[in-house]
This record gives structure tokens, sequence and C-alpha cells, in this order.
């Protein structure tokens, strides 16, 4: 679904993504972990196509549609999402209106008919509930004044509505409290299936006792410098990066 | 010949039409010669320094247009709020259109400025209230005064409230290569009784129009006035507008200005406070494009204690639009308790447009609660980024955050058909299809 081929990328002079490669499979999870400051959320928002940074090698491939100089956009109509670490307030946007435009207008995007209002009201009625979000919170300006868990619960919520095929998910456990992060793992596996996939970045292999992942890779300095399976999460909880960190120069 | 010579020389051939006998014909008299001694404001002057009306004194305007320029209904229908029964004060190219307009005497009455001043029924009320608020200063509302003959006149008893709103439009056909109109409304609401009214003015071709419109509105006690100007017109068309206000106590006003359109419009908005416990409303959206240029001018002069003002003036500026906001709030000294507040936030969403924006406050007692804030600034990239993640293309992204921005003076818009017209407005000014919210 996902192949990224030895990526570099960087904002004006600094380098920050060094040599990515990448493959992720329909089905599959994915984690990333690696030190602040290692390029995670620059990947993401790389992928997502945020046009601040600049891909100078390397190539996007999502399902084979080379992704370079598409517009973000464009990527979400083909099925990319990012649920963001710092998700952006906007006073006057309620979270509702928010949806149903993104959705009708990915619908416009790939030829289809507007939803019709009582068939979205049912689509937003039933996520709101899966990811046990409160009736009133929908009325709200999209993220104005929203917790730091609620922000992150709302990014999952907006994931469920839009069904990616591929969510990523920038350290969307941080700020979420042991229900809430139980909450939102529930609505990421509930939407789990053989056609999407998943990469999750996050700095705590808690996430990972509820969202299973089938590959961890460490990321450092740009690089993906080591991947396994999840015991390697278990390893680096113990061990912290050093160990990673001293092998990558070696 | 320029503007004011063609002006002032008309003056005599207008005279031929109209009352002289009227006492109303002194005060034309009256303000003709201040118009004469003044002139047309210029850069020179502070209030001006934004907003120039040199090219429009270039433009060989016709002063008295032909009275024959009828319009089909089909043909503005869309101008109208035709989603709603309203009371209806049609003008064209400046002569009432009986044909267009729904008047009514039943109880209240919604009828023509030049019927009020012919029957002697009205004299008294003119006599009380004619030219009472509007300044006698200003050389534009005095050329306003002087060739009074037209415009809307509304009387609302005490105790009553018209069954529905009252639409005052002024179309221009066109017919004309350039047209010069000067509406003159007065608009009384007795104690306890209430007014909405929606105001537009509306040229149908790019011919060029200059309007010079004088309204006078007088809240007496408890009264409650809703007033909506709606500013969309053609690139030809340039407004200049002078809004007098008088406020008596417990009395609330409100005027919305939306303004999308024209080549040049100068709001001179002023509310005098003559009472206590006194609310005044002032609430703008400005969204520009091209070379289209907006000056708003707002006065509140708070004369009494315990009062209030809020005003909130949002602007979107595109391409070479320039955008003036002049803020003036004046306490006395014994209007103690007064709480004023004011707020303009501009978007600049291009390079070349312009806005210029000020407070002026003038306070002259202790005890009392102001506050004012100015904000310029560009739209988000972070949250464009934001609602483009999640499928929404760049410009209905942008418009989304345009219209987010000015959303809040929309609330207080208490006619919902009204508020869904200027939704879509918006929306069409923005260039995009979207269902916003209303
Ligand atoms: N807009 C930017 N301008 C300049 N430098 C940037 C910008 N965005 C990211 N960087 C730099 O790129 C590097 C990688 O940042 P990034 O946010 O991708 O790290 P991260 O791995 O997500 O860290 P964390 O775990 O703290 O979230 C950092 O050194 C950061 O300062
Ligand atoms: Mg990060």
């Amino acid at each position: 679904m996902l192949k990224i081929k030895n990526l570099h990328a960087g904002i004006e002079n600094k380098k920050i993504l060094k040599g990515i490669n990448l493959e992720i499979k329909p089905g599959e999870v994915h984690a990333i972990m690696g030190p602040n400051g290692s390029g995670k959320s620059t990947l993401a928002s790389v992928i997502t196509g945020k046009e601040d940074f600049e891909v100078t090698r390397g190539q996007i491939l999502f399902d084979g549609t080379d992704l370079d100089d598409m517009a973000p956009e464009e990527r979400a109509h083909l099925g990319i999402f990012l649920s963001f670490q710092y998700p952006v307030e906007i006073p006057g946007v309620t979270v509702t209106n928010f949806m149903k435009t993104a959705i009708n207008e990915t619908r416009k995007a790939q030829g289809l008919e507007e939803m019709p209002a009582n068939q979205m009201l049912k689509l937003i009625r039933e996520k709101a509930e899966l990811l046990e979000i409160d009736r009133k919170f929908l009325s709200r300006s999209l993220n104005e004044g929203f917790s730091g868990g609620e922000k992150k619960r709302n990014e999952i919520f907006q994931m469920a509505m839009l069904q990616p095929k591929l969510a990523i998910l920038d350290e969307t456990d941080s700020g979420l409290d042991i229900d809430a992060l139980r909450v939102v793992a529930n609505g990421v596996n509930r939407l789990k299936n053989e056609q999407n996939a998943f990469l999750v970045i996050t700095h705590y292999q808690r996430l990972l006792d509820y969202i299973v992942p089938d590959v961890v890779h460490v990321m450092h300095d740009g690089k993906i410098v080591k991947s396994g399976d999840k015991e390697l999460a278990l390893e680096l909880e113990e061990k912290g990066y050093d160990w990673i960190k001293q092998e990558a120069v070696l | 010949m320029d503007l004011k010579e063609k002006l002032l020389s008309s003056f005599m051939a207008f005279e031929n039409q109209v009352d002289l006998d009227h006492p109303i014909h002194e005060m034309r008299s009256e303000a003709l010669k201040n118009f004469e001694t003044k002139g047309f404001p210029h850069r020179k002057m502070e209030a001006w320094k934004y907003t120039s009306l040199a090219g429009l004194q270039q433009v060989d305007f016709s002063i008295f247009p032909k009275e024959d320029n009828n319009l089909e209904y089909r043909e503005v229908k869309p101008y109208f709020l035709h989603e709603i029964d309203t009371y209806k004060i049609v003008f064209v190219d400046g002569v009432y259109s009986s044909y267009l307009s729904e008047t009514t005497h039943d109880g209240v009455d919604i009828c023509l400025m030049s019927a009020a001043l012919s029957k002697p029924m009205y004299r008294p009320i003119i006599d009380v209230y004619f030219n009472k608020v509007a300044s006698r200063e200003d050389s534009l509302t005095s050329l306003n005064t002087a060739f009074t003959k037209e415009g809307a006149y509304i009387y609302i008893p005490k105790n009553k409230a018209p069954r529905k709103p009252v639409e005052i439009l002024h179309f221009s056909t066109g017919n004309e290569a350039a047209l010069m109109v000067q509406p003159r409304n007065l608009i009384i609401v007795e104690e306890n009784a209430e007014l909405q009214v929606i105001e537009r003015h509306q040229s149908l071709t790019s011919n060029e129009v200059l309007t010079n419109c004088v309204t006078e509105i007088f809240a007496a006690k408890n009264a409650i006035v809703d007033y909506y100007k709606v500013q969309n017109d053609m690139p030809g068309a340039s407004l200049i507008d002078n809004t007098y206000i008088d406020q008596k106590d417990n009395s609330q006003v409100s005027v919305h200005t939306f303004s999308f359109g024209g080549k040049l419009t100068r709001n001179n908005l002023n509310f005098y406070q003559d009472g206590e416990h006194i609310n005044s409303i002032l609430k703008g959206v400005t969204i520009l494009g091209e070379k289209q240029h907006v000056d708003h001018h707002t006065l509140v002069h708070h004369q009494q204690p315990n009062c209030e003002s809020h005003q909130d003036y949002k602007g979107i500026y595109g391409s070479r639009s320039t955008g003036v906001f002049n803020g003036k709030i004046i306490v006395d000294k014994i209007a103690q308790k007064t709480n004023a507040f004011q707020q303009n936030n501009n978007l600049l969403i291009s390079d070349q447009a312009e806005v210029n924006t000020k407070p002026q406050l003038e306070i002259f007692a202790d005890d009392v609660r102001c506050s004012h804030g100015c904000t310029i600034g560009q739209l988000d990239e972070e949250a464009q980024f934001y609602l483009r993640s999640r499928g929404i293309p760049e410009k209905e992204a942008s418009a989304l955050l345009m219209y987010a921005f000015a959303n809040n003076v929309l609330e207080s818009v208490r006619i919902q058909e009204v508020k869904a017209r200027i939704n879509k407005l918006i929306a069409k000014k923005l260039g995009v299809n979207i269902g916003f919210n209303l």
C-alpha cells in the first residue's frame, strides 16, 4: 500500500529525513518509535503532503501512485489520514460542519453525490458512540478549548468518519488517560481490517499493548535504524535509545 | 463643469419640483449654503485621509433621472428577501416605484418621504424629527438635506410593531450613463415599539452610480430597532451612507453592515445616546476583492450614564482592495458606568490589499469600562493544512477559515432569512460552493 524509497526531506537548508525506506501492506500495523526530534512527525507531514517540507530525494508511492506534487487534499482523497500530534484549534467551525464538509468534498473528488443529511447524521452518531464522544461536543468549535485528551479522541473520531486506507497516528496516545486510551485503541481496532493499514508513532509501549503492531521501527536522526517485531518495543521501553544510537553509529 | 458646480447650478431646477412653502425648505437652502462653502471632503481632512472622492467628482452624473424607468419584478426578484413576506419601499433610479412596493398605513406608517412632506397630517412629526439628528456641519449630509425630496418614511407609534420587516430597496437601471441619487430616510420608532429594516442599494448594470444617502433613526424609550445594510453592489456603484441614530432610555438599536461589493463605499454610522440604559450595537462584515474600497467611520457618543455599546467589525481583503475602520467613542463626563466595547479584526489575503484601522477614544468620565482591539493578520497556514489533510481543497479550506473568522458577527442577526442570504453572499464572494451552517 505504502512504499517509501530512500526518502530525503528537509526544511529550508535543514536536512531532517535522511534516507527512509518503509513498506506497509494492507492489513498491517507498523509502529515507529524514536527519540525526540528524530523526524517522526516530519515523516508523517511529508507523507500527508505538508508543503513546508521539501523532498530532495527518493519517492513515496501509495497504491503504486507517486505522491510527488500531490496536494494534501488529493492525498486525503486517496485515503491517507493523519491524526495530528498537535491538532489545530479552529474557532468558528463546528466539529459537525467540519466533518460534513470533509466528507462531502472527498465524495465530490471521487465523483460521488453529497451524502444525504440523514445518513450523515446517522454516521456521526454511530462514530461518536464508538468513541464515547458526547453529542454536545460535536457542536463546539473544532478543537477550541478542548483538553489534550479530547483533541486526540476527536482526531480518532475524524478517522472513524473518513475511514481512510492508511491512518498515521502521531502520538495519539500522549495526553490520554488510561480509560481514554482504551476507548481510542478500541476504536482503532474496530476500524482495522484486511484492506487498511496503520502507522502508529509513539513513545510508549503501553499503546502497543492495545494496538498490536506487526512491525516496530526505530527512527534516529532521520533514518530508520532498526526494525523488528513487537518485542523490540518492549526492549526499548526497558533499555532506552542509547544502545540503538550506538549501534547506529557503528 | 465639476460635480459641485453642477449640483449647485441644478438647485434652481430642483426647487421647481418641491414645495417651497414647506418649513423644511429653509433647511434645504441653509444646507446648500453649507455645502457650497465646504464642498466635497478631500484627503487633506483627517476623516477622509484614506478615501478619495476626487475621481467621482470628474464623472458627468445626471442629477435628475427620467421618471419612467420601470422594472419588472422578475428582473429584480433576487434582490428582494423573497423567502419571507416583507413591506417594501422601492425606488428605481431614485424615483418611487409603487408597482414594486408594498407600503402600509395600517396602525403604522411605512411609506414615502415625498408623501410625508406633502401631507399636512405628517407636518407635526416632520417638524419634530426631520434633520434633527443629522449633522448640519457635514458637507455631504448637507448636500443630501439640500436635495431632500424622496426616500423612506417610517413611523411606528407607541407599543406597535409592524407584522413583518421592511425592505428599502434602491435600484439603478443603468438607463443613464451615470446617475447620482440622494435618498433621504426618516425612521421614528416610538416608546416600546419595534422595527426591523433591510436596506439595499443595487445597480443593475456596470454603469456609474453615486448614492449619497442620509438616514435618520429615532428610537424612543424601550424601542428596539434592527437595521441591516446589504452592500453588494456592481463595480460601477459608489455609496456614501450617512446614518444618524438618536436613542432614548432603555432603547436598543443594532446596525449590521455587510459590505461585499461596489467600487467605493463610505459608511458614516453615528449613534447618539440620549438617555440611560441604552444599548447600541454596531456590527460589520466586509469582504472585498479587486480594487474595491470600503471605509467604515463609526461614532458612538455616550452622553448619559449606564449605557453600553458593542462594536465588532470583521474585514477580509483580497486582491488590491482597501479598507478603513475608524471607530470613535466619546464618553461625556456625566456618562459614568459606560460600557463601550470595540473590536476590529482584519485578514489580508493578498500582498496588495491594504487596511487602515484606528480606534479613537475620547473619554471624559472616570468610571467606565472601555475595551478596544484591532488586529491585522493572514490566514493561519497550520489550520489550512489541517483542513486540507481532511480532504477539503485549498480554496474551500481558505473559505471555511474566512467564514469562521467572520462568523460571530452573524450570530446577532435576528432574521433567519437575512442570515441565510448573507451566508450565500459570503459563499459567492469567496467563490466556493460549500454548505455553510446557517
Ligand atoms: N517547521 C520546521 N522548521 C524547522 N525545523 C523543523 C521544523 N519541523 C521540524 N523541524 C526539526 O526537524 C527535526 C525533527 O522534528 P520532528 O517534529 O519530525 O521530530 P519528532 O521525531 O516527531 O519528535 P517528537 O518525538 O518530539 O515529536 C527537529 O530537529 C525539529 O526541530
Ligand atoms: Mg513528533
